[in-house]
């Protein structure tokens, strides 16, 4: 079931399109999150832009897409996709963190249009859409849910509550896990190996085509796992 | 008898209203296998698993239900606190917390069982309307009135009952009216109508601790109050202070200690280890009001 999309450059060549480096550049104020903000750039872009039945207007549709991201660390390239896709205004970008901006370091849901959950504190994000994707279900709702979580953040153990949980109860969720090895003590014999009981499929998460291809496919009788591997965090590694 | 009451009251509200779900961590489950085996999507049980517990409920609370999240307290807020926290309140949504155990029901268990702080902790937080019920046929109501809102509620039930309900404890009940003011909170009510049968003093009952009643306290308080509460001593001491801002006042807080009871026996015992007892709180309100 598992498969493996090979080979994963780890240079990041500059990106082919696009509306969304000079949204980043307007994001000065993310200093502190820099790496991490960019890791998910594609991923994101290709879920707003390909895969999520979701837009401004139907931002709260109870039928819509959900899109949790857990990893609430570095949100500039969420912020830059958003205003990208119109969730809101592209003036937005330019105070980050401010006193009067909706944007803070990390996303807060109140505050920003399209922003499903606010994180920020790592090992939430898992469980909220475990709690999301059974309350769709109760519901009678067909949409997808999917949460963006990264190789780090799994150092929390509450994500491994939730994690053997969706195994067991085959709950068809889809968690992508940005991997540029920035967890302390690594993942030997790694991600997918924490996710036992899911399907599991591992893309280069800077070539975009592979990325949609694995967050197309839906396992619907089980948790769908995407590892989208960027270039390390600390190149000495 | 409230933990029965509870499993059989949200049983029901299962069947009427089809936003009610139920999320567990394997304690009671087995209370819930009827209603779960009629309502699978929506009677869930994460396993021992309290972080999931009530990451779960705050997704859920996202899709428009009405989460209800059960287990012994200890687990269900002093374990998940920081999920309370940002999987519900800083998602601006809401669930209903049904503890069990209380202060020291699982006396033999050990502290470990034992939640005297989680009214205190959740003070520490934002919109929770707390329920302390002092006897089982108070809790159907608090429950379908906490079923009927999307608000943060907790509800704690205990082992510990006074013999007679109160249906109208929200707010400051007279239960007997003479001189200085007693609040007894929840199943505190019995010992302290016992402690003070012979003083001349007012006796006022509530199950409804937060929001405290304010206004109940500043009509009823003249010069001098004492709280009895079945949780952490002091828990109410800042509500108390911020209703009779103004008015000059002497308070006496009675609730369960800060040190642990390092003993097991009953729950009988600890109360009297704590002065929760009629005598042990008899002689501290004595005191207080020579």
């Amino acid at each position: 079931m598992n498969f493996k999309l090979q080979p994963i450059p780890m240079t990041l060549t500059a990106l082919p399109t696009d509306p969304l480096r000079p949204l980043i550049r307007r994001l000065t104020g993310d200093e502190k999150h820099d790496a991490s903000s960019h890791s998910t750039l594609d991923v994101l872009w290709v879920l707003y832009d390909r895969i999520l039945r979701l837009t401004p207007e139907t931002a709260d549709a109870p039928d819509r897409d959900r899109f949790l991201l857990s990893k609430g660390h570095g949100p500039a390239a969420y912020y830059a996709v958003l205003a990208a896709k119109g969730f809101f205004p592209a003036d937005w970008l330019d105070d980050l963190g401010g006193w009067d901006s909706p944007l803070g370091h990390h996303p807060d849901r109140v505050r920003i249009p399209g922003v499903e959950v606010g994180t920020g504190s790592l090992g939430h994000g898992l469980g909220l859409a475990v709690g999301v994707a059974l309350g769709l279900r109760a519901q009678g709702e067909k949409a997808r849910t999917f949460v963006l979580l990264g190789d780090a953040e799994l150092d929390e153990g509450s994500n491994h509550e939730a994690i053997a949980y969706a195994a067991a109860t085959r709950l068809p969720l889809t968690a992508i896990v940005i991997d540029n090895q920035s967890a302390t003590h690594g993942w030997p014999g790694g991600i997918a190996a924490r996710f036992p009981g899911w399907v599991t499929a591992m893309v280069n998460g800077r070539d975009r085509e592979q990325i949609e291809y694995a967050l197309a496919k839906r396992h619907h009788d089980r948790p769908n796992l995407v590892v989208a591997a960027v270039e390390p965090k600390w190149s000495n590694r | 008898m409230m933990r029965q009451t509870f499993v059989d009251t949200t049983t029901e509200l299962l069947a009427e209203d089809p936003r009610t779900a139920v999320v567990l961590a394997d304690i009671s489950a087995d209370a819930f296998a009827p209603a779960m085996r009629r309502h699978p999507d929506r009677v869930l049980n994460v396993g021992i698993r309290e972080q999931l517990m009530t990451g779960v409920a705050g997704g859920l609370a996202l899709t428009g239900l009405r989460p209800f999240v059960h287990s012994y307290a200890p687990f269900l807020v002093d374990r998940a606190y920081e999920q309370i926290k940002l999987d519900m309140g800083h998602q601006d949504v809401g669930a209903v917390l049904v503890s069990i155990g209380a202060s020291y029901d699982g006396s033999a268990e050990g502290y470990t069982h034992q939640s005297p702080g989680d009214v205190e902790l959740l003070d520490t937080l934002e919109g929770w309307t707390v329920y302390v019920p002092g006897h089982s046929d108070e809790v159907a109501a608090l429950l379908r009135a906490a079923a009927g809102h999307d608000d943060r509620v907790y509800v704690r039930l205990t082992e510990q009952e006074n013999s007679q309900a109160y249906p109208d404890g929200s707010r400051l009940r007279v239960i007997r009216r003479g001189g200085p003011l007693v609040v007894a909170v929840g199943p505190m009510l019995d010992p302290v109508l016992e402690a003070t049968r012979d003083l001349d003093v007012t006796v006022a009952y509530t199950n409804t601790p937060r929001p405290l009643d304010a206004e109940g306290l500043r009509l009823l308080v003249d010069g001098e109050l004492v709280m009895v509460e079945p949780y952490l001593a002091g828990t109410s001491a800042r509500q108390v202070a911020e209703a009779l801002g103004g008015v000059p006042h002497r308070a006496l807080h009675l609730g369960v200690g800060r040190g642990e009871i390092r003993r097991y026996g009953t729950w009988q015992d600890h109360a009297r280890a704590h002065g929760l007892d009629a005598a042990g709180l008899r002689s501290r309100i004595a005191e207080f009001l020579w």
